[in-house]
């Protein structure tokens, strides 16, 4: 099976083993990520103003290149893709004086009217692959590792955008399981990582972070998993410059989803993980070393 | 504390906020529930709510000196738990964007470190400057 994918600008770059863990993961589920020719930046984050159609012609123009490639539906791995392509293609679809004024500005375009489905790769792993299929193609299981799925704000919200019904989400749960590990659900599962401000406010985003960290540890979970690279960022590597509150410990392990299913799956991951994060899925996993984590990459080649 | 003055007050300023947003501000019931879901509240000198109101009252100055719209993550927490469905995220963009359409950056990127800049990850770099710049 082939499906069009948009990597967004993060996982080409910073978080480089975030994209290649997922295009590993698919192709040992023989799904081939194919990248529309030509995408660019997915336009985050969504424009917020009712009276100004420019910054939504990023989003669309990308949706509008997949349509013409023949492609129905497109998957990312970012939350913020997801959120960014997801709410301008709503947009499109219910807004119609926007649309007729963003369709202007694409005159060489057929009108868009929203016919591509954005997907985020939880949803696609859940209603296209299936749990079960998951679960058979592990032959590296977590170990009943306990871990707190952590979804962020982008994947659900605003409503009319959640990829499940946002009170309660159990879909990076059910992931999490089909891999082999245990869940705990904690109080700040969906409490926004406060996303930008660690560029702009660094240390109001540690006292942010922490707090979600704190809940997680709270919770007795070994690690936290994300999916999103800016709150990996934010709760993960960010860690380093936390603040510790109280006499309770913040720290924890984080670690992005597409990399577990790559280490679930058996499959290399190309790039070193944190100590904190190997000594866990060793302890987990009954193993002594995780087969090429600190050694070249080997993927399955594509089929073409 | 809220200061009404003329200096502050500009009768023009909830209509002006309304044709930048398109939300109807005078829907708010003032309950707090915004203020109170917010993950960033801790850090702003006006809370969501507080802020809503002196919009509706029209204190301009006061509105635009808030540090609010600067710490708002635009998480939505605030817009999937008002219970009249006010689009607090896009009243906190219009009062950036009071200031950003002048060309005033509220971070400057060229002022950033190089070894910040090389750490961030792009997307972080990005949602900032697109919330923090002209």
């Amino acid at each position: 099976m082939k499906v069009s994918y948009f990597p967004g600008c993060t996982v080409k770059t910073t978080a480089r083993s975030m994209g290649e863990a997922a295009e590993a993961s698919l192709l040992a589920l023989g799904v081939e990520l194919i990248e529309p020719k030509r995408w660019t930046c997915c336009g985050v984050l969504h424009s917020l103003a009712d009276d100004d159609a420019m910054r939504l012609l990023g989003p669309v123009r990308n949706l509008i290149r997949i349509k013409k490639g023949g492609d129905r539906k497109v998957v990312t791995v970012c939350a913020m893709c997801y959120n960014s392509l997801a709410r301008a293609n709503l947009l499109m679809k219910k807004d119609s004086e926007k649309k007729s004024i963003i369709n202007g500005y694409f005159e060489d375009d057929d009108d868009y009217n929203g016919e591509v489905d954005v997907l985020h790769l939880l949803t696609f792993l859940r209603d296209e692959i299936g749990w079960d299929a998951i679960r058979q193609r592990v032959n590296s299981p977590l170990g009943g590792l306990l871990l707190a799925p952590y979804y962020g704000c982008t994947l659900l919200r605003p409503t009319e955008l959640a990829i499940e019904a946002p009170a309660r989400p159990k879909i990076l749960g059910d992931l999490l399981k089909s891999l082999g590990a245990s869940v705990v659900d904690f109080p700040a599962s969906s409490q926004c990582c406060s996303s930008y401000q660690s560029v702009s406010h660094p240390e109001i985003a540690a006292q942010v972070a922490a707090e979600i960290t704190g809940s997680a540890r709270k919770s007795g979970a070994a690690a936290i998993v994300t999916c999103c690279p800016l709150c990996d960022y934010n709760l993960g590597k960010e860690q380093f410059n936390l603040t510790t509150q109280g006499s309770d410990d913040i720290s924890i392990p984080t670690f992005y989803f597409t990399e577990l299913m790559a280490v679930a799956f058996g499959l290399d991951l190309g790039r070193a993980l944190s100590r904190g994060q190997e000594e866990l899925l060793l302890t987990a996993k009954g193993m002594s070393s995780l087969p090429g984590v600190r050694g070249e990459a080997e993927f399955p080649e594509p089929s073409h | 504390m809220i200061s009404i003055s003329e200096t502050n007050f500009d009768p023009s300023f909830a209509a002006k906020l309304r044709k930048i947003s398109g939300i109807n501000i005078f829907k708010c019931i003032q309950c707090g529930t915004c203020s109170a879901v917010c993950p960033m509240g801790a850090h702003m000198d006006i809370t969501a709510r507080k802020f809503i109101h002196m919009c509706r009252l029209r204190l301009r100055q006061q509105v635009v000196l808030s540090n609010a719209p600067w710490i708002c993550a635009a998480c939505s927490e605030c817009l999937v738990r008002c219970p009249n469905g006010v689009d607090i995220p896009k009243v906190m963009e219009a009062v950036r964007l009071l200031t950003q359409r002048k060309n005033i950056n509220y971070v400057e990127p060229s002022q950033m470190p190089s070894e910040t800049l090389a750490e961030l990850p792009t997307i972080a770099l990005i949602a900032c400057f697109r919330k923090h710049t002209a």
